[in-house]
């Protein structure tokens, strides 16, 4: 495979007791580009993901980060909070995890929790107040602002993350994993439930995600408007296993692709065609 | 629109003379189970030592015909209320009359706390029973640390308030170490133990959480029974030193403050002492609690308490993170359990048993989880509160539960529910109980 990959996926493989969830899996995702992993129900999509953000522990196969300043992480041998704290991939959820009871602003700043902590003197200096730690809080709240601008959430900073509207808290999620200001930022279906005026406001924040801060996008997405919209490049997955891969125009046109949306689910198939005309 | 979507749980409800006639009729049954061995028939000892009974159906059919229209009643009663919420509960001047009261309150509070030693001197109860509700305000926040603000359940809290109790007496009397460099060190082995503590139930969620506490607590409380080279055993470590005054000693000598101040001795002093240090001691909790929720450490602990999972996606290091508030509230804890040490000058296992864990648990939760007000509150209510039905003598107990249900039917969340924010921007409002998390241990 040719092209400047941040993460590379080698033969990847979740075995959950018997039943084999990811089989022998191998993609790449380009630097600064937007890549898609579709697949019906049950392909297998989410396991992926929770093995790149270190939720699960792969039984077998390498997945390699490669930063911008020529360090290349093994994510498989990271786990749990590390894959986020070292390795800088944030994620979202699929059912959305934002911290309910705490304000929209609140959740960005937990979001920070690792600079600031080491701003903070590891709460030494914070209690004391001096002013470097006063400094770094300004700064934090700052940048917490930008993302809620940038978000359209500005004027609901203060309200509890649990009271927004769906939409909004699944633009929340996305703000708070920038604000842990990532190398990569995995999608698990962010356009679920939105209608489309707000998916439409979600492709356009995505993309000016990819365009402004240069973080490369690895997404798992249903809505095939979002897919065909934004994707540099689409990894379609069936039980397990990789079933074909390209552009989002190649991708669509595959016959394998239909076959196996059509096999699972006939609204999907008929989505995927659709979204084409 | 606004008024057919307001209450859409009054309409779901069904509200039928049928409804409410079948429920009156399963109450009437109920209560006819109950109540027919236990009123229909009674059973006495004879004159020839054997069994004789009569029975008392009139009695019982009275009993069941109350419950029966009682149902109905009550039934009746809620449909004219509508569905219980606040805002139909408590008008709306009276809520506003409340809420400048709330601002207020914990200001007025605190300087009446700092003239009840001038305002009740000549009483020495109140300035006794003041102290100790200081103590449990003061355990109150720290445990509040930990269930409150992190959300994990600990049910051996007392563990800790020993830990730091038994260190300052054995220190102080094998040592004889000043009251003032005990009390540090007597935080820092609490939180050590807090941290063992810690390691081994960081896996652990919810009940089982609470199981692994409260059997820490116990463990505790054996240890300190049955090693008795060390502590003394059941006997207890007796002979503490009392405070000083930065060297000063509150007695009767020449040497002591009163002599020094040429003023006639009085045993009121050491107790107004006593009374400010644990003033200052609990306020000193209270500042760092403060000052912690607002920086990330704090903030950690909340986000653990709503979600654990986003948590860790966002980096946040889970395990450390629970650490630091085990170790904090177990260092509170262990502050106090040294100032109970040095103003009761006996100590012994009877003092630290599951009641005490219990106690305070029950503070933080009816006082409303989190919010430093609230708990202070609730420990004022508690102790202050229990004393005050002494009149009732044995119904004492009966009173003081019926209180607390009371209680929790009105404000499930606990006297002050919601949850104020760390950081704003332009609006400091306060997050509603409904959308906070209690945590899952």
């Amino acid at each position: 495979m040719s092209g400047d990959h941040i993460l590379t996926v080698d033969r990847l493989m979740m075995r959950f007791g018997g039943i084999v969830a990811v089989n022998e899996l191998s993609f790449a995702a380009e630097r600064r580009k937007i890549t898609a992993l579709i697949g019906p129900n049950g392909a297998g999509k989410t396991t992926v993901f929770n093995c790149i953000t270190g939720f699960y522990r792969p039984s077998g196969g390498a997945i390699r980060l490669a930063h911008d300043d020529g360090r290349t992480i093994q994510l498989e041998r990271l786990n749990d909070f590390r894959i986020s704290k070292q390795a800088k991939v944030a994620r979202t959820f699929q059912n959305i995890r934002l911290f309910p009871g705490m304000t929209a602003l609140e959740n960005l700043m937990v979001a920070q929790h690792n600079a600031l902590m080491r701003a903070s003197g590891l709460t030494v200096l914070g209690l004391l107040g001096l002013p470097s730690w006063r400094e770094a809080e300004r700064r934090a709240i700052d940048l917490a602002r930008a993302w809620l601008d940038r978000v359209g959430l500005l004027d609901r900073a203060d309200d509890a993350a649990g009271n927004l509207p769906y939409g909004d808290q699944r633009r929340l999620e996305i703000a708070r994993a920038m604000c842990t200001e990532p190398a990569l930022l995995c999608l698990d279906e962010p356009a679920a439930g939105l209608n489309a005026r707000e998916s439409g406001g979600l492709n356009e924040l995505l993309l000016s995600i990819r365009n402004e801060q240069g973080t490369s996008i690895l997404l798992i997405e249903h809505d095939m408007s979002v897919v065909m919209e934004i994707s540099d490049h689409v990894v379609v997955m069936d039980y397990g296993v990789k079933i074909a891969e390209g552009t989002p125009q190649a991708v669509r046109d595959d016959p394998k692709v239909i076959a196996a949306y059509l096999g699972a689910d006939e609204e999907e198939a008929i989505a995927v065609m659709e979204s084409g005309t | 629109m606004s008024a057919t979507s307001a209450r859409p749980s009054h309409a779901a409800q069904p509200s039928g003379g049928a409804f409410i006639l079948k429920k009156a009729l399963i109450s009437a049954l109920v209560a006819l189970v109950l109540f027919s061995l236990m009123i229909g028939v009674r059973t006495e000892a004879g004159p020839q030592g054997g069994l004789i009974y009569w029975t008392r159906f009139g009695d019982l059919a009275a009993l069941v015909a109350t419950v029966f229209g009682g149902s109905i009643i009550v039934e009746l009663l809620r449909q004219w209320w509508g569905p219980i919420d606040k805002d139909s509960l408590v008008p709306k001047p009276v809520q506003s009359a409340m809420s400048f009261a709330g601002r207020w309150l914990a200001p007025a509070l605190l300087v009446f706390a700092f003239l009840v030693p001038v305002i009740f001197y000549d009483q020495r109860y109140i300035l006794d029973l003041s102290i100790l509700v200081l103590t449990y305000v003061m355990l109150g926040w720290g445990l509040n640390v930990v269930v409150g603000l992190a959300g994990l359940l600990d049910l051996g809290y007392v563990a800790f308030y020993a830990v730091g109790a038994y260190s300052y007496a054995l220190l102080a009397t094998n040592f004889g170490l000043s009251f003032w460099v005990c009390l540090p060190l007597a935080g820092i082995l609490a939180a050590f133990w807090g941290v063992l503590l810690g390691f081994p139930v960081l896996r652990l969620r919810g009940d089982y959480l609470a199981i692994v506490t409260l059997a820490f607590g116990e463990i505790i409380r054996l240890v300190i029974i049955n090693w008795q080279s060390l502590t003394g055993g059941p006997n207890g470590v007796s002979g503490i030193p009392r405070p000083t005054m930065f060297g000063i000693p509150l007695d009767n000598s020449d040497s002591g403050l009163a002599a020094r101040l040429g003023i006639e001795f009085s045993p009121t002093h050491r107790l107004v002492f006593l009374f400010y240090l644990i003033l200052a001691m609990a306020l000193l909790t209270n500042w760092v609690t403060i000052r912690l929720r607002r920086l990330p450490i704090g903030r950690a602990w909340e986000a653990l308490r709503e979600d654990e999972v986003a948590c860790r996606a966002l980096g946040i290091n889970t395990t450390t993170t629970k650490l630091t508030a085990f170790a904090t509230g177990a260092m509170f804890g262990g502050f106090a359990g040294a100032f109970f040490a040095t103003r009761q000058g006996f100590i012994s296992p009877e003092s630290f048993t599951f009641q005490e864990s219990a106690l305070v648990l029950a503070i933080v939760v009816l006082g409303g989880m989190g919010s430093q007000l609230g708990v202070a509150l609730s420990a004022l209510t508690m102790i202050g509160g229990f004393e005050l039905f002494r009149g009732f003598d044995q119904y004492r107990m009966l009173v003081f539960g019926i209180a607390m249900v009371l209680l929790m039917i009105w404000r499930p969340r606990g006297l002050i529910g919601h949850r104020a924010p760390t950081v704003f921007l332009e609006r400091n409002q306060a997050i509603s109980s409904d959308l906070v998390k209690e945590g899952h241990g």
